[in-house]
């Protein structure tokens, strides 16, 4: 199903109508909105959209199988063939076709489906000792790059057959035995074009631990050094009676497409197996902010931009980027403000005072320092206890030094504390909505109003969580905006928004008094309705700044100038 | 019966009844987890006179998964010095790695190490060895390698 838009889920020739871009003049679209048709969703994509399409493990294997088709009709070969041909070439079907139209045997051999022809043997060795010959030709098989499984080698090759004499008891035609189980009980026995025998059952448990446990959905022959790859067909042929493991194979071949195609993501989102299809370029990351919604479910919304698994609108990839790694790095320096301890000076590592002595040892980094100073201990001479360098130069600096963090991180506090909140609450929503369905129950019964009339709750609630993301956002944008007039306007509209939130928020959240639940009805309608106002204005200015080139940061952003 | 248990058996087997390599020598196979083996290497070599001890661990996946093997270092083994070995005994060859394949067997990865030792002409630790150790797990199959070197 195509949605630029959560609520849009039933417009699905919306694109087909739009195809200006990103410059659709919606300004009455805010204005015209009422709560009654917040679930149809508007009709025209906003400014802060983008087009995208959203696609089923089906669809997508429907493309794959169309590159499969015009490869297996150019180059007339097997079914079977083309995949494998595509999948060692990343799904880059200009590239297959110009290297197998120079050399069709050698690219055969690198994807897998050819052995190597008649691998000239090297000759054997010194000879004498047993495993002579194998030992010899060997050498190359450890450590050092062995590329990969991938380029066999005529040496190798040699040592393999070696390998297998020893392991393999006596091949009578009548009663082949499999050279990895010997299970004599085996009657099952499956090769690949290199003749390489093995019990069924084995090739099973090999082929499920590649797929389950290495998530490989290149399959290499389990004879040692041979790199030819097992086709779907096989795959599918020894997975029979394991359906899990087939349709995981099957989820990891789609994955590996999805990830060669630039106009292609997958769904991050845990046991999903939808792809979003959005033709976005890296240089519009700069001004937009690719949010887009899997098929499945609306609640799988993420970044197409970046790795970012939610919707981080207003703000672009680059600064929520940004913003996520400050908070990453800063956590821990956070809480050591806020519980009055103080910092080494030398590393920086937290320290707490728990006793009387002012002489304080860095459990990190072994620094000692005077408590009340700041500065090196051994400056301090015999004063024990007694600090008198309080303006000692170096103490003195040691001193600036952590102010001026200090103040720094004051600032950075007063953008993190209010972004913290707002995820905060967002993650309490589970339990609002449980306390909103409950009070929708009782409206119901001490009311008139009926089951599709109690609605105004929830939908109360989906706004105030819709905005606390877009809230939260604007803080960590709002912490790297240069300050000035452009930010000032910024931070109104930030605060016009937040105080219809959390208006909105306390009504929903207030005792029911049934005597009142029309009037209720009415006041809670009309602040979902302004809410969503201050939302949209939020996120439109937003973007239009960033398509303007209106907003100047107070540090360099990856991809602006 | 696991597969593992049937293969290591025969594997034993054939050892008992071929013998094992010259310069191989199975030191104990009490139970179908754990086996350690001796190996030296003859000729002229900078691992003249030495001899080493390795260890195997077995899962019940082997051999569809490659077994850990790595040199016992204690009071009575130490590990060769060699570019790919680690100081604790963790050996960095891709057959015990991606290179792994489920034909090959206890003997063949010794007669693949005792030969990586025989090629080896300068003694030298591999790069990184300390912080490697100080850092490795318990488990040699838990590291990720990199096969990235050229020159055994
Ligand atoms: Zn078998
Ligand atoms: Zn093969
Ligand atoms: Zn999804
Ligand atoms: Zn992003
Ligand atoms: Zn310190
Ligand atoms: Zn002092």
């Amino acid at each position: 199903m195509s949605s630029a838009d959560e609520y849009s889920d039933d417009e699905i020739d919306y694109y087909d109508e739009d195809d200006e871009g990103m410059l659709v003049d919606d300004d009455e679209s805010a204005s015209e909105m009422e709560l009654d048709n917040f679930s149809e969703g508007a009709s025209k994509k906003k400014i802060y959209e983008v087009d995208y399409e959203s696609l089923s493990q089906a669809e997508v294997e429907k493309q794959m199988k169309s590159d499969v088709d015009s490869i297996t009709s150019i180059f007339g070969v097997a079914e079977d063939v083309a995949p494998l041909l595509l999948r060692h070439f990343d799904w880059n079907k200009e590239k297959l076709i110009e290297k197998y139209m120079d050399n069709a045997a050698t690219v055969s051999v690198a994807a897998g489906i050819a052995p190597p022809e008649k691998a000239p043997r090297r000759p054997a060795a010194s000879g004498g000792r047993l495993h002579s010959s194998s030992q010899s030709s060997k050498e190359s098989l450890i450590g050092p790059r062995r590329s990969s499984r991938r380029t066999a080698s005529a040496a190798t090759k040699s040592s393999k057959s070696k390998v297998l004499e020893r392991v393999t008891p006596q091949v009578h035609n009548e009663s082949f035995v499999c050279p990895i189980c010997f299970d004599d009980t085996q009657t099952e026995f499956l090769s690949l074009v290199c003749d390489h025998k093995f019990c069924k059952s084995c090739w099973a448990a090999y082929i499920e631990s590649k797929v389950k446990t290495e998530a490989e959905s290149w399959i290499a022959c389990m004879a040692e050094d041979c790199d030819v790859v097992a086709p779907d067909n096989f795959v599918k042929q020894v997975l029979t009676g394991d359906q899990r493991t087939w349709e995981r194979f099957h989820e990891l071949l789609v994955r590996h497409y999805v990830s060669h195609r630039p106009d292609l993501k997958y769904c991050p989102y845990p046991s999903c197996t939808y792809t979003v299809s959005c033709s976005i370029t890296r240089a519009s990351l700069a001004t937009q902010v690719p949010i887009v919604t899997c098929g499945n479910s609306t609640t799988h919304k993420f970044c197409f931009g970046c790795n970012i698994d939610s919707d981080h609108r207003p703000v672009i990839c680059a600064v929520a980027k940004m913003w996520l790694q400050k908070c990453h790095d800063d956590s821990e320096t956070a809480n050591w403000i806020k519980s009055n301890t103080k910092e080494c000076s030398k590393c920086q590592s937290t320290i707490e005072k728990n006793g009387g002595c002012n002489h304080m040892t860095c459990k990190k980094c072994k620094y000692e320092f005077c408590w009340v100073c700041m500065g090196p201990w051994s400056e301090h001479g015999t004063s024990w206890y007694n600090c008198n360098r309080y303006d000692e130069k170096a103490s003195k600096d040691a001193r600036d030094a952590q102010s001026r963090s200090r103040a720094s991180l004051e600032r950075y506090l007063h953008y993190y504390n209010r972004w913290a909140n707002h995820e905060q609450s967002k993650k309490l929503s589970v339990e609002l909505y449980a306390k909103t369905e409950k009070k929708m129950e009782e409206m119901q019964m001490t009311s008139e109003l009926s089951w599709i009339e109690v609605q105004f709750m929830k939908k109360a609630v989906d706004e105030v969580i819709k905005c606390r993301t877009t809230l939260m956002w604007t803080y960590g944008m709002a912490y790297y905006l240069e300050s000035g007039n452009e930010k000032e306007l910024y931070e109104d509209n930030q605060r016009d928004l937040e105080r219809a939130v959390e208006d909105l928020s306390e009504l929903i959240e207030s005792p029911l008094d049934p005597e009142v639940i029309k009037t209720l009805r009415q006041k809670v309608t009309d602040r979902t309705v302004y809410v969503t106002k201050r939302n949209e204005i939020v996120l439109e200015d937003t973007a239009r700044g960033f398509l303007e080139g209106r907003w100047a940061w107070n540090v360099p952003v990856a991809g602006l100038d | 019966m696991a597969v593992s248990t049937r293969r290591l058996q025969k594997e034993l087997a054939e050892i008992k009844n071929q013998g094992t390599p010259v310069g191989i020598q199975l030191l104990s196979a009490e139970n179908f987890q754990e086996w350690h083996l001796s190996l030296e290497v003859l000729g002229d070599t900078v691992f003249a006179g030495e001899v080493f001890c390795l260890r195997f661990r077995f899962d019940n996946q082997y051999p569809i998964s490659s077994p850990a093997v790595q040199f016992v270092v204690d009071d009575k083994w130490k590990a060769p010095t060699h570019p790919h070995v680690y100081t604790n005994g963790h050996i960095c060859a891709s057959i015990l790695g991606n290179e792994w394949s489920p034909v090959l067997s206890v003997i063949s990865v010794c007669v693949t190490l005792q030969s990586m030792l025989a090629s080896c002409k300068k003694k030298e630790l591999p790069p990184g060895n300390d912080r490697y150790v100080r850092h490795a797990p318990d488990n040699p199959k838990k590291t990720r390698f990199e096969y990235d070197d050229d020159t055994v």
